[in-house]
């Protein structure tokens, strides 16, 4: 049963910031919704391989040529902060 | 110029008004942006309307006709605004993208903007398309022009409300557990969701890639088929694109003889309503009507889609909505003290409760102890559910199911209970686990709300499914259009002004 502790947790694993309120109410809400998902095991999976994807397209390749790619400006357009051309974040403590 | 309905007219008919020189692209594009005048305020279908470019780009698609003259040219179009649209606002109705500026182009609007399509504007949904109700929108909830009270269905909500209430000829939406085919139906209109890999993501924000696609929402079987025509292909930028072995024909059949549609006990079991159920046996018993043959199947592990979805989009939703960290776009807090505390509070402030929720039962079935349990059995259940579709269409041609278990619900009746939610797409969610095509087509009314019919096909046959659609479509006759009518509220929209590069 997940509790208040595994949601602190995870929403640090996640970088999410959630108030106390919050993690209250979505510890309630994760319980009920991991409780139908544990209808899984009811299911003998043993021998099944997994689908990760649908289709049979295995190592999608093209040719290596260079090409035009976004330029700088157009990367650096929707950044809410920029020093001398580069993305500017706070320092890590 | 003729005075058309917008709640009637199809693209199909639009195009050939358009090519007799009966009407102006620019007139047509008037049609639309009146209705929307007239409309929008109570339904809600738009984030953004961009009236300077549908008046703009429609009046340069008359001038330059013999130019650009294309099978798409001049007809307007609605795009859901988790498709990138260059020179246009891109917010996913979240707050983390409130002024997003996209510097490219979705391939699949791409597609039809070279195709001279003009755009009326980008539609609301559920916040990075996660949700069945439109309600999850950051910015407003949209209205079921059927009734007001009620929710358009989604997450293209936007999209299919934006249809159905004629403020759109039709419009691109996305799909990843039931988000085209589920508002559709709530809203009386024809939704398809391709086979995973016919229609390029490339610029489609991602939710779970592994399941989402992009659709057509249109008002008749023949405009979705006009639609996806000019949507799908084989895109180097995205590698799960594929070239479908056939081109995307227009339907013509009137008839189904020789077709056998398999009808799973299991989707019928669930929970179904009695109207819902009377409209979808009706339409059972017109496909017999038409020569096809409707039999019993079993697809044993329907049950268990669900759990199996809710671990993989959260799964893949928690991974691609990392990159939403305050560095290069979107929201940033204010006056972070460190990086951490900069990612964590930017993420806090930006994400509304529902992507918040996926996030966190994402990150928690792929942490540490937890991965085999849920994201590696998820996975494996995955393959079950394929595993039942391939056997039966051993048998059949066709699966047909009720789209949704319900007709459209009141607004705010499920919001406080996240899986009652959830089950909306009960119907739905197994096809995109098994990365299979489907279309819902209106098949009746339900105490005055439109009732959903869903063909599902094997892999690549959009061809097989349209055709079906289309001969049932037929002997349905589906007539009724929305009333507006009001048993609950309503609020001035908002719109700012952008054009299509």
């Amino acid at each position: 049963m997940i509790g208040e502790d595994d949601v602190r947790y995870v929403a640090k694993l996640a970088r999410l910031r959630l108030e106390q309120d919050e993690v209250a109410r979505m510890t309630g809400e994760l319980a009920k919704i991991l409780a139908h998902i544990d209808k899984m095991s009811e299911l003998d999976t043993a021998g099944v391989p997994p689908t990760a994807h649908v289709l049979d397209v295995v190592n999608v390749t093209r040719p290596d040529k260079p090409r035009p790619g976004l330029s700088r400006a157009d990367a650096l357009r929707n950044a809410p902060a920029v020093s001398d051309d580069c993305f500017r974040v706070p320092r890590m403590s | 110029m003729t005075t058309l309905d917008p709640l009637r007219l199809s693209a199909r008919d639009a195009k050939r008004l358009l090519v007799d020189g009966e009407i102006s692209s620019a007139e047509l594009a008037k049609v639309y942006l009146d209705q929307i005048a007239a409309v929008e305020p109570r339904v809600r279908a738009y984030i953004r309307v961009t009236y300077d470019n549908a008046a703009k780009y429609s009046t340069k698609v008359d001038r330059e006709m013999q130019a650009l003259r294309g099978p798409l040219a001049g007809l307007p179009i609605a795009i859901k605004d988790n498709m990138v649209t260059e020179g246009v606002t891109t917010t996913c109705a979240s707050r983390i993208l409130r002024d997003y500026m996209p510097v490219y182009t979705a391939t699949a609007v791409r597609q039809v903007w070279d195709d001279h399509v003009v755009m009326l504007g980008k539609t609301n949904l559920d916040e990075f398309a996660m949700g069945s109700s439109t309600e999850n929108s950051a910015f407003q909830t949209t209205r079921n022009p059927w009734d007001l009270a009620t929710v358009p269905g989604g997450s293209s909500g936007g999209s299919a409300a934006a249809v159905a209430a004629g403020e759109a000829l039709w419009a691109l939406g996305s799909d990843t557990g039931g988000s085209i085919r589920q508002p559709a139906a709530l809203c009386g209109i024809v939704g398809m969701k391709p086979t995973y890999g016919a229609v390029s993501r490339y610029g489609l924000i991602a939710f779970a890639s592994s399941l989402d696609q992009i659709g057509p929402l249109t008002r008749s079987v023949y405009d979705c088929a006009l639609l996806l025509q000019h949507i799908v292909g084989h895109d180097p930028n995205d590698a799960t694109s594929v070239a479908l072995p056939e081109p995307v024909a227009l339907p013509d059949a009137q008839r189904l003889d020789g077709v056998c549609v398999g009808i799973p006990v299991e989707y019928l079991a669930a929970g179904i309503e009695p109207g819902v159920r009377a409209c979808f046996d009706e339409t059972v018993a017109r496909v017999e009507q038409l020569g096809g043959t409707c039999v019993e199947i079993s697809l044993p592990h329907t049950e268990y889609a669900l759990p199996a979805y809710y671990i993989i989009a959260p799964a893949e939703a928690s991974a691609n909505l990392a990159r939403f960290d305050g560095v290069r776009y979107g929201h940033r807090c204010a006056d972070p003290v460190d990086l951490l505390d900069m990612y964590e509070r930017t993420r806090g402030e930006g994400f509304g409760p529902e992507v918040k929720r996926r996030i966190m039962i994402g990150a928690y079935a792929l942490s540490a102890g937890y991965y085999d349990a849920y994201y590696g059995r998820a996975q494996k259940v995955r393959t079950l559910v394929r595993r039942d579709f391939e056997a039966a269409f051993a048998g059949v041609d066709l699966i047909a199911s009720p789209t949704t278990p319900t007709v459209a619900f009141k607004a705010g009746s499920r919001t406080a209970d996240p899986l009652s939610m959830y089950m909306c797409d009960i119907c739905t969610i197994p096809v995109n686990l098994a990365g299979l095509p489907a279309i819902s087509i209106p098949c009746g009314l339900s105490d005055g709300l439109p009732v959903g019919f869903q063909l599902i096909g094997p892999a690549f046959s959009e061809n097989r499914i349209l055709q079906a659609a289309h001969a049932l479509e037929g002997a349905i006759g589906f007539a009724p259009a929305p009333t507006f009518r009001d048993s609950g509220a309503g609020a001035a929209a908002g719109a700012r002004t952008e054009t299509q590069a």
